[in-house]
């Protein structure tokens, strides 16, 4: 409540003062406001499951809710979210418990600057060196409160400058982030090079941390500086984007505290044309961890983003083994292509088929003996070291059969290091073979089934396992589904578990409400290449989100 | 210190409000996107010359997504040709993915408007929670009907909905 008087009120009110100033002075009949929002609770009840490992939890139910609201008025925009964890749902760092207001924030735009006071979400490039964000699966919010400027002083150019603290559960990290980003479309503001086929993007950024030495025994830089330069080009069918960081020694937890400075290298090649898609990859990192506080560790408190390059994969087997960047060094390369094979055509059968492939490799950089102990190795620019810590390879294939069937055909080859991704010591490298067949069935016009089968088949970890799915929907309220993932292949034949889960949702405009009764294996939920920790639970979830 | 500051740009926002052209009344939030072609789009000017139009959330990853927007190109060209709709395809790939966007649509074929929302500025403009999201917008920008999840069928509500915007 303190928190919420000292935040928000004042700023609630500025807001209702100067929204009734400009009703009285301005009267412009088509004058703009808006006001929206949105909404969303999860909560879960817990049952003690020994046999699963899921956690005992003496609270028996947990919830997470949010809730955003928005107000615009010309080129006015403020705005709020409250949320409650109570307690923070399993998985969750306690530091999210309570509720409060965790987020605030009034702007104002003209045509070319728009300055934004209170938090913000920030991105620079690829984010090699700059992105705050906010994934709720994941538990991550790492918004920026402070002052932002942008300025696109004429068309294709545009400069942002910010200074503020980051934030972490309900509370700001004790260094002070600053940072600058210039952005230029040379094609929009160069004469005679707006109808030119090739279009050139320059960029360049700045981020500098501050945050008070200390640590008695050591001397710490206070201010770590880190920039990035970038380039983007597009001609005809093809792009390429390159964009390069460079960090000043920052030593920190996450490094063992080493005095080695930091690098990245991002490259995406692409070609395009109707039918055909086609992209490359490659991505070296070397020590590019970069926190407001350098003790912070899991996701709390980071400056920058490091994307994964390995596929995102969303079925439930294949998200047994997802790939997690390491920020401390590895070297990648991927590839992909997306085709159709044509309508009516003797492959592609009456209604044409997708395939998409992609295959992917990330191994350590390679590291050699420091010359001084306190950078702990050294390593030359895109050298690859012999560790092999994730490989994928996949083909899909979607294909629709008949006017009422649609089949999407996917096989999955991981090679997966436990120990590395996971920070574990006595797991083997896993190599898994995983297939999934998913087929819907339309019934009528507004009611269908959807099958699932998916087999995951190693030789390590838990061995094999087996999952089946049926979802029927009646468009556009109903969904009602059932799953069940067996641990079938476990040697220990105590272990062999079903992982089961009931769900019924309904959805109404832009409401849905959704329960379920599951019991739910743990292991890493991933997005972007950024994991969080799921436990093991067995009982009844209900997550209800809108808009309004 | 950091009050006096918002008060002092909230009036000076006031100010400026006042010396604007007003915009035209719309439940598009404005926002910067970046469209395949490496140009910088801002949503204000989302519009389909007073037709209706659809904006739908989406990622290359989210396999409703996906399936949502096939359904919809199938029958995508019928739709134009019978009512004049507009599908504006908003991906929210990050940038793991985002350089996935343009040879995806590629490879699938779709005939959409398509722009980048890398760090999901608009989507929280338009609060919305999560994919797939889709919206129905009349003519003028004002949101006629919106849902989220996807089941098959739901394309074909969506089309009769337009169909009653056009008069057709």
């Amino acid at each position: 409540m303190r928190l919420l008087l000292k935040n928000i009120l004042p700023l609630l009110l500025i807001v209702f003062v100067f929204n009734s100033f400009i009703k009285v002075s301005a009267q412009q009949p088509t004058s703009s406001s808006n006001f929206s929002g949105n909404f969303e609770i999860n909560a879960q009840t817990y049952t003690s499951d020994s046999a699963i490992e899921a956690p005992n939890v003496s609270e028996k139910i947990l919830s997470n809710g949010y809730l955003n609201l928005n107000y615009s008025y010309n080129n006015f925009a403020a705005g709020i979210r409250y949320e409650a964890y109570q307690n923070p749902l399993l998985g969750f760092d306690a530091g999210y418990k309570g509720s409060g207001i965790a987020y605030r924030f009034a702007s104002f735009t003209n045509d070319n600057l728009t300055i934004t006071a209170g938090n913000f979400y920030e991105q620079f490039g690829n984010g090699l060196i700059l992105r705050t964000y906010e994934q709720k699966a994941l538990g991550i919010d790492n918004a920026l409160d402070g002052l932002r400027v942008v300025y696109a002083p004429i068309k294709g150019v545009t400069i942002k400058g910010f200074i503020g603290e980051q934030k972490v559960y309900f509370v700001k990290g004790s260094g002070l982030v600053r940072g600058i980003d210039g952005d230029f479309q040379l094609n929009d503001f160069i004469p005679g090079w707006d109808l030119k086929k090739l279009k050139i993007a320059l960029g360049g950024s700045f981020v500098s941390k501050y945050e008070k030495d200390n640590i008695a025994s050591r001397i710490l830089p206070e201010n770590v500086g880190a920039t990035a330069g970038r380039i983007g080009l597009i001609y005809n069918k093809f792009s390429f984007d390159a964009e390069v960081a460079y960090k000043i020694n920052d030593p920190s937890f996450d490094n063992k505290y080493i005095y080695k400075p930091g690098e990245a290298i991002y490259l995406n090649g692409t070609y395009s044309k109707k039918g055909l898609g086609i992209k490359i990859t490659s991505k070296w990192i070397d020590n590019m961890s970069f926190r407001s506080e350098r003790g912070a560790s899991l996701n709390n408190l980071a400056i920058n983003y490091l994307p994964a390059i390995s596929k995102q994969y969303t079925y439930r087997l294949s998200t047994l083994y997802p790939y997690a960047t390491q920020a401390s060094g590895e070297a990648g390369f991927s590839g992909e292509v997306y085709y159709t094979l044509k309508p009516n055509s003797k492959l592609g059968g009456h209604y044409g088929t997708t395939i998409s492939i992609n295959a992917s490799s990330v191994r350590d950089i390679g590291r050699t003996p420091p010359s001084n102990d306190t950078l702990g190795y050294e390593s030359k620019i895109y050298s690859i070291g012999n560790d092999v810590f994730y490989q994928d390879f996949s083909l899909e294939v979607t294909k629709k059969i008949t006017k009422t069937w649609k089949l999407i055909a996917t096989y999955i080859y991981q090679v997966y290091d436990k120990n590395k991704i996971e920070g574990k010591t006595d797991f083997q490298q896993v190599t898994a073979h995983i297939g999934v067949i998913d087929l819907t069935k339309k019934i009528t016009t507004n009611k269908s089934l959807r099958f699932e089968i998916q087999h995951l088949q190693t030789e390590q970890d838990k061995k094999n396992w087996a999952m089946a799915l049926l979802e029927f929907t009646i468009a556009p309220h109903w969904s009602i589904s059932t799953f069940d993932e067996w641990n079938y292949g476990n040697e220990d034949s105590h272990k062999q578990f079903h992982f089961y889960n009931f769900g019924l949702s309904y959805s109404k405009n832009s409401t849905t409400l959704g329960c379920s009764y599951a019991r739910q294996r743990g292991g890493l939920l991933c997005v972007g290449g950024v994991c969080r920790q799921v436990y093991a639970s067995n009982g009844f979830n209900i997550n209800v989100t809108s808009r309004f | 210190m950091k009050k006096i500051i918002i008060v002092a740009l909230i009036m000076f926002s006031g100010f400026i409000a006042q010396c604007q052209i007003a915009t035209v009344n719309s439940d598009i939030v404005s926002t910067n996107l970046k469209s395949l072609d490496g140009k910088t789009i801002n949503s204000s000017t989302f519009n389909n010359d007073g037709k209706p139009f659809i904006i739908d959330f989406w990622a290359t990853w989210c396999k409703p997504c996906v399936a949502e927007l096939n359904a919809i190109a199938e029958n995508y060209s019928d739709w134009k040709t019978e009512t004049g709709v507009k599908v504006i395809a908003i991906s929210i790939d990050d940038s793991r993915t985002m350089a996935s966007v343009a040879p995806f649509v590629a490879g699938k074929n779709w005939d959409y408007e398509v722009y980048l929302d890398p760090n999901s500025d608009f989507r929280r403009a338009m609060n919305v929670n999560n994919v797939p999201h889709t919206f129905l917008f009349d003519g003028k920008g004002k949101i006629v009907s919106q849902h989220n999840t996807y089941a098959p069928g739901d394309e074909e509500q969506l089309y009769e909905e337009i169909k009653k915007l056009t008069g057709k």
